[in-house]
């Protein structure tokens, strides 16, 4: 029998996955990791992309897409931290933007003029979605 | 039979509003189970995070994050989280007193106060009772995002390390149970490390890329995760509170109406008694 891991995906929203593994292979900011019984603890951040586990006693690997987050190695635990959202410092900036605008707005009287920075937002995440989805494209080799 | 019609429409629009009531109540019902399970849910993140810091304030104590820093106090920071929509007893009204209450504390000693507001009746109620207000979240609906909320989450974070605010707190409504919500004020901010005896012995981790960019992320994640579990948990409470106030409302229509048949039986059976001895006192008149 293989040696396992215990391995936990959880985001904000929800848990996506708990159990044993054989490997966890993610996408790490300074490359791609695959990760076995007895790695050395290890804290990383995410890029969006593709981690694939090995599930204890099945042939076919698992695939989940994360939009980020954080990966943790304990002693036979990894844990990775998912993001639900796509974060890229300008998306947040503006989303900081909208959240202030959005005081001044609630302040001062509502009115019913085309939503500049709603639009705006919108946009910085449609093209991230865009950026995300070139770049899995890229990693499958499509 | 004096007002016999009034009481009679009275009746009709006082049983159509009950139908209402009595539909929002099982809609809130429905809704209430599904706030509870999306309450449950993000539990483990939060909890996995804590755990996450918690070992990285452990394994580096040498650095320690301005997050976790106690400062003097010259200004703090509230989010308070309410709800987008009434009808639901005095669910918002009871926070906004504890917020106020709270508020006093640090007015009273000359510290400053910058408010989030999440929530259109936060911002409604802001509004008319003054306060320095530098981010609001508003129409997050049944189901909300941790992307909606990040904007608000990061005004206050920016805040903190540009050394605005010195304490930030984070007051939300608790679900208890079905009857009742207490309001509740917590610190978010300075974050105080769990210490665990069994962590004691020196080990590290391999930071890639950074351990202090690292932490800034997971500590934006941390604080954010705190807030969408309120905001889920206000949701939860709100659909309680609807449920019982409509309940309530249900229940009061009910009792208006009985009385109101009532008085509107007395009036139909004086009318006819009154008919019946004027028949009979002119058929006594002729014979």
């Amino acid at each position: 029998m293989a040696m396992t891991i215990h391995c936990d995906i959880v985001s904000a929203e929800q848990e996506i996955f708990s159990g044993l593994v054989e490997v966890v292979i993610a996408t790490g900011a300074l490359g791609d990791l695959g990760i076995y019984y007895g790695h050395a603890p290890l804290l990383t951040s995410l890029i969006p992309g593709p981690v694939r586990l090995r599930v204890e006693g099945e042939e076919e690997e698992q695939v989940y897409y994360v939009s980020g987050g954080y990966l943790e190695v304990q002693p036979g635990v990894v844990s990775i931290l998912a993001d639900t959202a796509l974060r890229a410092g300008d998306v947040d900036e503006a989303a900081a933007l909208e959240a202030q605008k959005e005081a001044e707005q609630a302040l001062a009287n509502q009115s019913a003029d085309f939503d500049y920075t709603r639009a705006a937002t919108q946009l910085a995440e449609a093209a991230a979605q865009l950026r995300t989805l070139q770049q899995i494209r890229k990693k499958l080799g499509q | 039979m004096a007002g016999g019609k009034e009481i009679r429409t009275q009746i009709g629009s006082i049983k159509s509003t009950q139908k209402i009531t009595s539909a929002m109540e099982m809609v809130a019902a429905s809704k209430m189970r599904k706030a509870q399970e999306r309450m449950q849910l993000g539990k483990p993140y939060s909890q996995r995070i804590r755990q996450v810091i918690g070992h990285v304030a452990n394994a580096t104590p040498e650095y320690k994050h301005k997050f976790m820093q106690e400062r003097d106090v010259k200004r703090v920071g509230f989010i308070i989280v309410s709800s987008d929509r009434g009808l639901c007893g005095g669910l918002n009204i009871n926070l906004f007193k504890a917020s106020i209450k709270a508020m006093k504390q640090w007015h009273d000693s000359n510290v400053e106060i910058d408010l989030c507001l999440v929530g259109a009746k936060a911002a409604a109620f802001f509004k008319s009772y003054g306060g320095n207000v530098i981010a609001a979240i508003r129409d997050l609906g049944e189901t909300p995002d941790v992307a909606d909320l990040i904007g608000g989450v990061k005004v206050m974070l920016d805040g903190f390390s540009e050394g605005k605010i010195d304490k930030l707190f984070l007051v939300g409504n608790e679900f208890i149970n079905t009857m009742t919500q207490n309001p509740g004020v917590s610190q978010l901010l300075p974050l105080e490390a769990e210490q665990s005896e069994d962590m004691k012995h020196h080990w590290d981790y391999i930071y890639e890329p950074d351990a202090r960019d690292l932490l800034d992320g997971l500590f934006a994640r941390y604080i954010e995760s705190q807030v969408y579990q309120a905001v889920v948990e206000n949701g939860a409470c709100e659909q309680a509170a609807r449920m019982l106030a409509m309940k309530n409302a249900t229940d009061n229509a009910g009792d208006l109406i009985d009385g109101l048949e009532l008085i509107y039986n007395k009036a139909r059976q004086a009318s006819i008694t009154q008919e019946l001895s004027e028949i009979v006192s002119g058929a006594s008149a002729i014979s």
